[in-house]
């Protein structure tokens, strides 16, 4: 007996590591900052002024965009194309049709994107974040662009002028006996609009909203659910006493 | 017919009022048969709450199904869109869609414990057949349900996954290609496929579920409760008839149940609120991508709740079809040879055994591994025959009993893990004997359920005063 569980067990310790390894690069940790007001705005504005034009946000209304602290006013004068209202979704003119003859593929939608990027290597939202800080220049690609996250990616880096355009640095380092490319740290090839530390920063608050967005509910989720904790805990003292006082004659 | 009773003039307004209704319906007496005068035994255990905790998520289910229809759209160019509208701008609707996705896998978990409730202290022997041969097809039911619902929301895991499970049908021989095609409606998972899914899963099923329920309890207020000491509590009984180790399950088992259902919910409402996805596991995180019939996600793994089944049915290769046949062979060696039947009962042993053999050839493993998939959940219904133990209890039982009964929980949720990961070679291996072991166990239960040494079984229940 003793010994069919140490195999199995062994069996599976073998077979869990196997299973880990996969091609991508280790995804770098996104701040959370759901209840910094601040932030989740400034990555609004980044997110309409940056992603909005080729992707769209088609599940969630502008209006929600209150949520973390903005006005009606606010949301028109700043966020909303001329012809748009502040009750509509975030759609965009941008046919199918035309997001496939440009990048090969339909840009995807990004109410839920930060939902959909989970997986075991972390959160959507570190996925995020680790992908839109580590294009750099390719020029064998048809858009001058790929990606360590995101290998021979669609997508070009919108956010280049911010960032800068940069080139990875690999050394030599000796894998099973071969010398193997392994990523050492980044070049600066041209000067971007702001420092590596504001990219980051800024990089930071669009993944944040992004984050917020794909569940715009999910801070009063987490509020409403320590109250319901809370009665349940006072409740569940009721249902013992309760529980006990009618039992207590059971012998 | 019963009496006609009649009240005196100045009898309160409620005892009127209840025998009004006691002439025309019998309130009263459904009250006193089910509840207030059904004598359940006073020494049920932890396991005991998860038969009204799995009719808690039923009404859970159904009520918050009820108004999540009542904004969901069941048409493939619609649905994705429509779940994230309840998610956004429903008031609430977010609370109604994870209770019901929660409600799901919590449906699972407590209906997995109510069976193992039942498979260890014996709760499916003689008088029990029935309850447990309705509870067993209300699991298949309700397998059924949670298949055709988590088509609904028409993520890229609802699309795949059904159409991994429906193209499974077509390796039935003959009528696999027309059945699959009958099932979906289309020659790919489509909007033929969501609408009759939809039918199937808010009514279809529903109907058929609930009407398991109330037979499942009916047999079982007919023969009464088993208990974890497996004894008749029937056979002591007072001067009114009444079982002396019986209590009222009104008051004292529904205040029980009242704090049973009070830790279930702190548990179920922590996943609502904290971790609605579970990691993953009760919404995949491929799903909140739409279903795209273009794009096969990379890895296609049902929800966990299926995972063993689906691991058994990934273990049947068309290497372990030898190893099926080595048992097939093995099992009419010794049936003609060890057992105790007649000469005409011994050919025919060997002559299925040969016809077994050559379908096992002759048709594709991929059948087989359909076979072994719905084998898994056919063989729970013949348990009430398998288990020839003298005593019905773990408690009493050898001690071995308790271990192989350890593996046998061990095996399954290492087949549910394997089922979750992608393929490798030492997984395939690992559920191969993994299902192998799960079909012995009660394949073979006929036989090593009689051997060994059983203890003494009390006369009267085991009960500590708490």
């Amino acid at each position: 007996m003793k010994k069919f569980l140490i195999s199995l067990c062994l069996v599976l310790g073998i077979a869990l590591p196997a299973f880990a390894a996969t091609d991508m690069i280790p995804l770098d940790k996104a701040p959370n900052k759901l209840n910094d007001l601040s932030s989740l705005q400034n990555g609004a504005k980044i997110f309409v002024n940056y992603c909005l034009n080729c992707h769209a946000a088609a599940y969630m209304r502008f209006n929600r965009l209150k949520d973390i602290g903005l006005t009606d006013k606010q949301i028109k004068d700043n966020l909303l194309f001329t012809t748009d209202k502040v009750g509509d979704t975030m759609k965009i003119s941008m046919d199918a049709k035309q997001g496939k003859d440009w990048f090969g593929g339909n840009p995807p939608d990004l109410t839920v994107i930060a939902r959909s990027r989970s997986g075991q290597g972390g959160t959507g939202a570190d996925y995020l974040y680790t992908y839109l800080r580590t294009y750099y220049r390719d020029d064998t690609k048809a858009t001058g662009w790929n990606n360590l996250a995101f290998p021979n990616v669609g997508m070009p880096h919108v956010l280049w002028e911010l960032q800068g355009q940069r080139r990875p640095v690999y050394k030599e380092v000796m894998q099973h006996g071969h010398p193997t490319p392994v990523f050492a740290g980044w070049q600066q090839i041209t000067p971007g609009k702001m420092t590596a530390v504001e990219y980051d920063t800024a990089v930071a608050d669009l993944v944040n909203y992004m984050q917020w967005m794909s569940e715009p509910a999910q801070t009063t989720r987490v509020q409403i659910g320590v109250w319901v904790m809370l009665f349940l805990l006072i409740f569940m003292v009721i249902a013992w006493r309760l529980n006990a006082s009618y039992w207590k004659d059971i012998r | 017919m019963a009496e006609f009773k009649e009240t005196s003039p100045d009898a309160p307004l409620s005892e009127k009022t209840l025998t009004w209704i006691d002439n025309r319906f019998p309130l009263s007496k459904l009250f006193k048969e089910h509840l207030s005068e059904y004598y359940a035994p006073k020494n049920f255990n932890f396991f005991y709450f998860f038969g009204s905790l799995a009719l808690l998520v039923l009404v859970i289910q159904i009520v918050t199904g009820i108004f999540l229809v009542m904004h969901y759209k069941p048409d493939a160019a619609l649905a994705f869109a429509s779940v994230e509208y309840i998610m956004r701008d429903v008031p609430y609707g977010w609370l109604i869609r994870y209770m019901h996705s929660t409600g799901a896998s919590a449906f699972f978990v407590v209906v997995y414990l109510h069976m193992f409730r039942g498979l260890i202290y014996g709760s499916f022997r003689k008088p029990r057949e029935l309850v447990w041969l309705f509870g067993c097809a209300i699991f298949l039911v309700l397998m059924a349900e949670a298949f055709m619902g988590y088509l609904l929301p028409w993520g890229q895991m609802s699309y795949w996954g059904a159409q991994v499970i429906v193209n499974l049908f077509s390796a039935i021989p003959f009528i696999g290609p027309d059945l699959a095609l009958l099932i979906r409606g289309d020659y790919v998972v489509g909007d033929a496929t969501l609408n009759r899914f939809f039918a199937f899963h808010v009514i279809a099923l529903p109907l058929v579920l609930l009407g398991l329920v109330v037979a499942h309890i009916i047999a079982l207020h007919e023969v009464g409760s088993n208990n974890p000491d497996g004894v008749e509590i029937k056979a002591h009984k007072d001067e009114q008839g009444r079982p002396l180790d019986g209590i009222p399950f009104h008051p004292y088992y529904t205040v029980h149940d009242i704090l049973g259902v009070t830790g279930f919910l702190l548990v179920f409402c922590a996943i609502i609120f904290f971790a609605p996805e579970f990691g993953g596991y009760f919404l995949e995180y491929n799903n909140f991508i739409p279903a795209d019939p273009l794009k096969t996600p990379a890895h296609i793994a049902p929800t966990w709740y299926f995972t063993p089944y689906y691991s058994m049915l990934r273990a049947i290769t068309s290497e372990m079809i030898y190893a099926l046949i080595v048992c097939v062979l093995a099992a009419a060696y010794l049936g003609a040879t060890r057992a105790n039947i007649s000469t005409l009962l011994k050919g025919v042993v060997v002559g299925a055994a040969v016809v077994a053999v050559a379908l096992l050839l002759a048709i594709d493993a991929k059948f087989w591994g359909v076979v072994v998939m719905g084998g898994a959940v056919v063989i729970l219904f013949f348990l009430p025959w398998l288990d020839r133990c003298s005593v019905k209890s773990i408690r009493f039982r050898p001690d071995w009993h308790v271990y192989l009964y350890a593996v046998f929980v061990i095996n399954f949720f290492v087949l549910g893990y394997l089922g979750i990961q992608p393929p490798s070679f030492i997984g395939e291996r690992v559920s191969q004997v993994g299902t192998l072991f799960y079909f012995g166990f009660f394949l073979l239960m006929p036989w090593w359920s009689t051997l060994g040494q059983t203890k003494p079984v009390p006369d009267r229940v085991n009960f500590v005063a708490h």
